[in-house]
């Protein structure tokens, strides 16, 4: 018998448990804490120094002021499109890559897949621009036109850049469907998009839940992107960009906005099953 | 703290009308040692205007023929330049210093940046990235510096600079001692050092400016730096107007309205920027 929580026990469940509840609490949930705070503290006119008088005027202005409306609609519309496309994506192609390409070559081809995990972020968002710089892209050469620099642009390049996270978890998930539920679909005079509908997506749907918390919270934190390709554009992280030098405060309520729409997401799609296999 | 310039001997050499300036003293007390200036002008693609453009309309008016190529300044600070077109084109609002605007005043600044807004292809931050821009075509009016120019013209000269009739911002910068330095000595050396003639030839050629001693101009690796960027032409400086940081109390003198401060300068413009 093991017991614990007695004598020399206790002290080592305490020393093994004393390093990751120290990360846990001062490397994580206290600057978090410490975020939240912030957002209702004031700022001094001439020095842009925080003062810790309270105000609820940052909170409310994030509310009231229809442009910080708009950007954070726009945001969560970023995000929404860029998972939405990943998961359009990544379930045909793990598919194929799990029904029809030879087991040997399978891990070949999920490595190249995954590849453009190994560049530099900033290589692959410059080479966007590149691609998409109106009269002289390559995008322009080939399709005659090119969105040019915007919404479209962003949400193409976040799309690509985060396509590697949704296709590793859809893949697993879809590999672990036995056969033999597919050939009974199948003998039960199922269709091939019968099939689909009724017997994989209901298995996979945690997988896709668990690849879309990495787009859609990846797609909701980034401000350089759109820096790039976005045009004028501004997401909620341009926001925080801008004001955390001279207004730190609103900086930290804009930020504690997308950390509150963020656990939401989680809880949503901690009731789909993603959390399950953690 | 304040700056003993009786202990920097090459104090004597910096330009007369850079020396306790808003900017650098206070109440009459020297704060710092001037380093360099330069003005931000109005870059232009040399291809689409064979004939420079002597004035920032397009960059400002909404029947502008360069909507979609335009780039201005991504930062708060820009509003003063709304603000210096403004008071060339719009006498009435009574602007005499772009960083000291009261509330109708600051108001038609951002109202003239709203109108911008759609004429904007981008914002820039990165000048490199607003060169590429204006060496392509894909910009072809922009507010920006020599420098950046001399980057694009690297190879073959595709960008013009001009100062437009309306005058300009700009900046001036200065080299300050924290409070409480504990190597004062230290400090003032440095401060010497960084004020002498060929230190301040180097750092002008390098970072892209203006020396703010005059003496650097004979000691330039290029010997026309110096009227590349106007170091020594007291005439070419009247109407820029250096960055300074707004604050309550009007900066121009004014004691019976407030002034908008600097952080409702940036509140402003992000939130345009968001709009």
């Amino acid at each position: 018998m093991i017991t614990v929580g007695r004598g020399r026990g206790r002290w080592r469940v305490g020393a093994l448990l004393a390093l990751p509840l120290t990360w846990l609490i001062v490397i994580y949930l206290l600057p978090l804490g410490l975020l939240f705070a912030t957002a209702f503290a004031s700022v001094d006119d001439f020095t842009g120094a925080v003062d810790w008088r309270f105000t609820l005027d940052n909170v409310t202005r994030l509310f009231t002021d229809p442009a910080y409306l708009r950007t954070t609609a726009r945001t969560l519309g970023v995000a929404a499109a860029v998972t939405t496309l990943c998961a359009a994506l990544a379930i045909p192609v793990s598919i194929f890559v799990a029904r029809a390409v030879p087991a040997r070559l399978r891990p070949l081809v999920i490595a190249l897949l995954i590849t453009p995990l190994w560049a530099s972020y900033l290589v692959k968002v410059y080479a966007w621009r590149t691609m998409l710089n109106p009269g002289s892209g390559v995008v322009e050469w080939f399709l005659g036109g090119s969105p040019g620099f915007g919404w479209t642009a962003v949400v193409l390049t976040l799309t690509y850049l985060w396509l590697p996270y949704m296709i590793l978890p859809v893949y697993v998930g879809i590999s672990t469907i036995p056969e033999s539920l597919l050939d009974a679909s199948a003998d039960l005079g199922a269709g091939a998009w019968r099939t689909f509908r009724s017997v994989v997506l209901p298995i996979i749907g945690p997988a896709v839940a668990a690849g879309s918390i990495f787009t859609f919270s990846l797609s909701l934190g980034d401000y350089i992107t759109v820096q790039l390709v976005g045009g004028t554009s501004q997401m909620m992280g341009n926001v925080v960009y801008q004001s955390f030098s001279t207004n730190l405060p609103f900086a930290a309520a804009m930020a504690g906005l997308s950390v509150a729409i963020m656990i939401a997401y989680l809880l949503g799609m901690r009731r789909l099953g993603a959390l399950d296999n953690l | 703290m304040p700056v003993n310039v009786d202990l920097v001997p090459n104090y004597a050499d910096i330009i007369e009308s850079l020396k306790n300036q808003p900017w650098n003293s206070v109440d009459g007390v020297t704060y710092g040692i001037p380093h360099g200036r330069g003005a931000n002008l109005l870059l232009y693609n040399a291809e689409a205007f064979p004939t420079p453009p002597d004035s920032w309309a397009a960059m400002w008016e909404s029947d502008s023929d360069q909507a979609g190529k335009i780039s201005p300044y991504d930062d708060a600070i820009y509003i003063a330049d709304a603000a210096v077109y403004l008071m060339a084109t719009q006498p009435d609002l009574g602007i005499t210093n772009p960083y000291a605007l009261d509330q109708t005043q600051f108001d038609a600044a951002i109202a003239l940046l709203g109108q911008q807004k759609p004429l904007v292809g981008e914002y820039w931050g990165d000048f490199t990235k607003q060169a590429s821009g204006l060496a392509s075509g894909a910009i072809t009016q922009a507010q920006g510096w020599q420098l950046t120019a001399n980057f694009a013209n690297a190879d073959s000269e595709v960008v013009g600079t001009v100062k437009p009739k309306e005058g300009a911002t700009g900046w001036s910068d200065t080299w300050m001692v924290a409070k409480d330095t504990e190597h004062i000595n230290c400090a003032y050396k440095w401060l010497d050092h960084v004020a002498s003639p060929k230190v301040q030839a180097q750092i002008a050629e390098y970072f892209g400016e203006a020396p703010a001693n005059a003496k650097a101009c004979d000691l330039t690796a290029n010997p026309d730096h110096c009227d590349v960027y106007h170091a020594t032409e007291e005439d070419f400086w009247t109407d820029v107007w250096y960055w300074t940081t707004p604050e309550t109390a009007c900066l121009d003198g004014r004691e019976d309205i407030e002034c908008v401060p600097y952080s409702q300068w940036v509140d402003a413009w992000t939130s345009l920027r968001s709009s």
